[in-house]
């Protein structure tokens, strides 16, 4: 069996509220990502999703910290490297797309120029080079007319686009892991499916792995082999995408599942109403923190 | 850019004419006259005759509507009027002082700008450490002084004590008379800067854009040096401009304080004795001065932000 590409071990972080107290957000988090596998992690707000990615960029703020565990990327473990190795990896290797095209693009810089700081950074090419590269990279993601929309601020183009200009950004320089942090929430949805395609061929014709954020079950399984499921700052599921869908071990999953919208499935009154989560879970009190994991290759189909 | 240009300057027109209506009624209300002011020694009534002489030389003896058709009709061909006590086109004499007032504001302001900004950034970068304590300490001790206070202070220690720098005057222009009233000047926008560049500085840290930034693999000084100085200049930008409009103004105390030959000295002194026209013409340019600067500051901001210029 190959190595992972990505490994966290036994994750621990929290919020540092003074010198002694610690408020845990991430309880001992494990998984395993495989060189070109797309992995999703659900959860509802507040599980630690976006905590977990932001702790393999190396990106989290002060009050944040991580107290335990490690994060193996190729072997080698992230929380030891300084900070200019890092760097060294940030946007190369590991690349990231957020949640929010209209904000996480500088307002007063061209796409072009926003892409081709890739290149200058990663790659050591000139500006001229680079922009040209950049209009390369925005062809790359479908982007039409790209040495004209190189040269749009971001305030000219749709979030659909925006969200391609991400994308290619953290595309530039091929990147061995994607970190999708809910890409497409904030898009309408044929524009939603319409990045996700995008995403999930390109990364599918490069090799390279993701880890898909989302709380959306529906998109996960559009995208994913393998599915995570977190539960306040515990990973409590996790099984292919599939199997999940057919056999939900926690009770979260299976509410989770449960509270999905079902296209032609009605009740004899003619109608169904839609379910909430905490409908299906009588009492989260006795959520059980117990993991679902099911080992590696038991199901027998490889990523 | 051009049209936006165009336009802009276009709108300062009607601000004008409004702010000359309002100065010509506003000196016709006020008590107390020219003449009287002139022949006023403080122990008898000043002769009526000799009032009634004066005023109708200088036509204020006419209707008040009457003398506001002369006022716009002069004001139209770039006229201020005639100085009661000099008897020179107000336009002369304040052409006389602009320079001096001029010189005081832009050096006054290239302090506060130079030493502002720069502080603002560093205590922004890191927040809570000795240089942001004492800047923002110092900022807000500068922002409470009162400036007579503060150039009084200056010129004991720097002029007396030290016997350094002149303690007042203009002395044909020389930089060392120059430097007292243009620290003194200079540190209310100074401190304002260092306050607004922070507070910018701080806020774009913050924003999303700053954190994908990051996520590229920068290093914190490309991260300031690509994505925050542009973005905070908007907010360094307007503080400069509403504080450089506001100076020659602001300079009306200092001025005096130092006997510096400007603008607001020469309001000042014609405040005391009534020579209106002087007191209208003055205010008209200090406006104009402001208007002119806010123009120049909506062009630099079209500049800077190319969402602005869509509207
Ligand atoms: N800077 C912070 N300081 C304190 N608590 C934080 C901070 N950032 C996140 N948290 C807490 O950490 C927990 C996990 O947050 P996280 O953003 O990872 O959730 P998420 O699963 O991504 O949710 P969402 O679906 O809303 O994005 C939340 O309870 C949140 O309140
Ligand atoms: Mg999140």
């Amino acid at each position: 069996m190959t190595a992972p590409l990505l490994d966290i071990r036994g994750l621990r972080l929290g919020v540092a509220i003074n010198r002694s107290t610690h408020h845990p957000l991430l309880k001992g988090v494990s998984f395993q990502i495989m060189p070109g596998e797309a992995y999703g992690l659900v959860g509802e707000s507040g599980s630690g999703k976006s905590v977990t990615s932001l702790a393999v960029m190396g990106l989290l703020k002060k009050p944040l910290a991580i107290s335990g565990g490690e994060i193996l990327f190729k072997g080698q473990n992230l929380l030891s490297l300084s900070k200019r190795e890092m760097r060294r990896l940030r946007g190369n290797r590991i690349a990231m797309i957020f949640q929010e095209p209209m904000t996480a693009l500088n307002p007063l810089s061209t796409v072009g120029r926003q892409i081709a700081e890739m290149f200058v950074l990663h790659q050591g090419k000139s500006w001229s080079e680079a922009e040209k590269l950049a209009v390369e990279a925005l062809g790359n993601v479908r982007v039409p007319n790209p040495d004209r929309r190189a040269k749009n601020y971001p305030h000219q183009m749709s979030g659909g686009l925006r969200q391609r200009v991400m994308i290619a950004m953290a595309l530039a320089c091929n990147p061995d892991l994607l970190i999708a942090d809910e890409p497409t929430t904030a898009l309408d949805v044929t524009v939603q499916a319409e990045v996700l395609r995008l995403i999930k061929e390109l990364c599918a014709a490069r090799g390279t792995a993701v880890l898909f954020i989302s709380h959306d079950l529906g998109v996960i399984a559009s995208v994913c082999q393998r599915v995570g499921v977190m539960y306040s700052g515990c990973l409590v599921e996790e099984n292919e995408t599939r199997a999940l869908f057919a056999d939900p071990k926690h009770e979260y999953t299976r509410g989770l599942l449960g509270a999905l919208p079902r296209l032609g499935s009605r009740s004899e009154h003619g109608r169904q109403r839609l379910v909430d989560i905490d409908s299906i879970i009588a009492d989260r009190s006795k959520l059980t923190e117990t993991r679902f994991i099911a080992p590696r290759g038991a199901e027998g189909s490889q990523p | 850019m051009l049209r936006f240009t165009l336009r802009r300057i276009l709108q300062v027109i009607p601000t004008v004419v409004v702010v000359a209506l309002l100065i010509f009624v506003i000196f016709s209300v006020v008590p107390g006259t020219f003449a009287a002011s002139l022949f006023a020694d403080g122990k008898r009534a000043a002769d009526p005759q000799m009032i009634a002489r004066l005023n109708e030389e200088f036509g204020l003896n006419k209707p008040l509507m009457e003398r506001f058709v002369t006022y716009v009709t002069d004001l139209a061909q770039f006229d201020l009027g005639t100085s009661f006590r000099t008897r020179q086109p107000v336009i002369d004499l304040i052409n006389d002082r602009m320079g001096a007032s001029l010189q005081l504001a832009v050096a006054a302001m290239v302090f506060a700008l130079v030493v502002g900004v720069p502080l603002g950034f560093l205590a922004a970068l890191r927040p809570g450490s000795i240089l942001d304590t004492v800047t923002m300490i110092g900022a807000v001790s500068g922002l409470s002084m009162p400036q007579f206070w503060l150039g009084l202070l200056m010129m004991y220690l720097f002029a007396l004590q030290l016997n350094w720098l002149p303690s007042f005057g203009y002395g044909d222009g020389s930089f060392q008379n120059l430097i007292l009233p243009a620290v003194t000047l200079g540190v209310t926008p100074l401190a304002l800067l260092a306050r607004t560049t922070r507070a910018g500085v701080l806020d774009v840290l913050n924003a999303d854009f700053i954190r994908t930034a990051h996520s590229k693999g920068m290093s914190e000084m490309k991260v300031v040096r690509w994505h925050v100085s542009r973005n905070a200049l908007v907010l360094i930008v307007t503080t400069v401009g509403l504080q450089f409009g506001s100076l020659i103004g602001q300079a009306v105390v200092i001025e005096k304080l130092f006997a510096w030959p400007g603008i607001g000295s020469l309001l000042v002194d014609s405040v005391a004795i009534r020579d209106i026209p002087v007191v209208q013409g003055t205010i008209l340019v200090i406006v104009l001065w402001f208007l002119l600067i806010n123009t120049a500051v909506d062009l630099i901001y079209a500049a800077i932000d190319p969402r602005i210029k869509q509207e």
